[in-house]
């Protein structure tokens, strides 16, 4: 093939693809914040024996597992204020999409932290006179954490991935930004691979502190 | 007996429609030891743990110092036990498991003052203090850093009972302590808790060390079909036995004795 590479026309336009990168990381992390909490508050009440409570948490997880990533951007964004008489700015659709659906997978990725760590822990924080938030938070929620870890971080970086989608609304993430520097440069080829490489560099990084992260965690094992 | 720090009345527990505990009364007295022996299955840790609420008694009462724990719901005797009042109750009534349930992810020290800290609100410089001292009672005064995970089961059960002791419990319930340890660590476990009897603590246990049983408690019962079905002291219940399904159960501990 002789193809001639040339990035002349991308790295002219690297202020263009740097926004782009900013407002990548700031929605997913963002999102990853708000899924926690989302996360966090389903896998509670999943957990709750009473069923008024567990049976609308699993239904809202089992939608959210079960579609399509792109449809929760659309229905924030085109579907939402058909209902409610409000709009969305691209932003905060596309957080409110990513939050929820992030929280659905968090929630499981919890729940399974939570109901792995050993009936004898239960026992042993309840015997001392504990009440659940104690234990919860002194006994469960510590050691459930380090088991919770590695799918969490597995979990976040699909989160990165999906904030992508993003650029189906016009908000101007990564992608978003790399269609516009390629209508000015018709250079698809270097675009998208410059692109490419600014996710692997992101989420190489963020791997790189999770396992810093994970290491402190688990260093009573 | 007006003295008796906690009462049993009518006790009785279901799983499902799997009866186990049968209506039993049963009080303890401030410095009672009481043994508690009995086939494999036949209730007696759903005896204890009964009586910490680790399992709520499906009918009948427990009170502690007169006081009914719990209260009446519904007229068929089901009692409702509010989560505060359980947690008042169980300071009151230690536990020592089989499994020990020493919490990994603590130092040896953190798990003796964790009860102290979180449940009492104890400054953790005082709840240091006494989680020491604790400590160095059950031997273990070198080993205040270490996690449980790289202690022996001996050692991990005197933390689990310096644990317990931290409280400053009434009552201590223990339930098969040295069942899980290899032989030659049940004798350090034992040794911490005849110390125990001699400092006058109140306890019960369940145990298949019928020796130490004998030497150590005021009361044996022999738990079988969910009723106690023979009480008295040591010498009654391990040396005369009065009721043939005593007799036969005893017979098998001695079957290979020499
Ligand atoms: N949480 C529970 N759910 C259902 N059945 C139980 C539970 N705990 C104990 N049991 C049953 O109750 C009976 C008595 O158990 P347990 O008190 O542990 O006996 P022991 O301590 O004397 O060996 C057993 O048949 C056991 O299977
Ligand atoms: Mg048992």
């Amino acid at each position: 093939m002789s193809y001639q590479w040339d990035f002349s026309g991308v790295w002219s336009r690297w202020d263009i693809l740097l926004v782009g990168l900013v407002n990548t990381v700031k929605i997913a992390a963002i999102s990853i914040v708000l899924g926690v909490i989302v996360g966090l508050a389903l896998a509670f009440l999943k957990l709750s024996t009473k069923r008024h409570l567990s049976l609308p948490a699993t239904a809202f997880i089992e939608f959210y597992r079960n579609t399509p990533p792109i449809i929760h951007f659309f229905w924030f964004y085109y579907a939402l204020p058909v209902v409610v008489d409000i709009s969305l700015d691209p932003f905060v659709a596309a957080v409110l999409a990513l939050s929820t659906q992030s929280g659905a997978f968090y929630a499981e990725v919890f729940r399974g932290g939570i109901v792995s760590i050993e009936q004898g822990q239960w026992e042993g924080a309840r015997a001392l006179g504990m009440s659940h938030v104690q234990m919860m938070r002194r006994i469960i929620l510590p050691q459930a954490l380090t088991r919770m870890f590695a799918p969490f971080v597995e979990r976040s970086f699909e989160l990165i991935k999906t904030t992508a989608l993003a650029s189906t609304l016009a908000y101007a993430d990564i992608l978003y930004q790399a269609m516009l520097v390629n209508s000015e440069t018709f250079r698809p080829l270097e675009v998208y691979t410059t692109i490419a490489l600014m996710y692997v560099t992101l989420l190489v990084t963020a791997s790189a502190l999770s396992r810093v992260a994970e290491a402190r965690l688990t260093a009573y094992r | 007996m007006t003295d008796a720090i906690l009462r049993v009345t009518g006790l009785h527990k279901s799983f499902g429609d799997h009866h186990v505990l049968k209506g039993i009364d049963f009080s303890v007295a401030a410095a009672e030891r009481v043994a508690i022996i009995g086939g494999s299955g036949s209730g007696k840790s759903t005896f204890l743990r009964c009586l910490n609420f680790m399992e709520l008694p499906s009918l009948g009462t427990v009170a502690l110092d007169g006081r009914e724990i719990g209260r009446p719901a519904g007229g068929d005797g089901a009692r409702y036990y509010p989560e505060a009042e359980l947690c008042a109750v169980r300071e009151r009534v230690g536990m020592v498991f089989q499994q020990f349930n020493l919490f990994p992810h603590m130092t040896v020290l953190d798990n003796v003052m964790e009860g102290l800290v979180t449940v009492k609100g104890m400054k953790r410089a005082a709840a240091r203090e006494r989680a020491a001292a604790e400590l160095e009672k059950v031997g273990l005064g070198a080993k205040f850093d270490a996690y449980p995970g790289r202690l022996s089961g001996g050692q991990q059960q005197r933390v689990a009972i310096a644990r317990a002791l931290a409280m400053e419990p009434e009552i201590l319930l223990f339930d098969e302590p040295t069942s899980s340890l290899d032989p030659e660590l049940v004798g350090e476990v034992l040794r911490v808790i005849r110390q125990l009897a001699d400092e006058g603590r109140t306890m019960l246990l369940v145990t298949h060390e019928l020796g130490f049983a004998y030497h150590f408690a005021t009361k044996v019962i022999f738990l079988a079909d969910g009723v106690f079905h023979e009480v008295g002291t040591p010498d009654e219940v391990l040396k005369q036995p009065r009721q043939e399904r005593t007799r036969a159960f005893l017979a098998r501990y001695t079957e290979f004795g020499f």
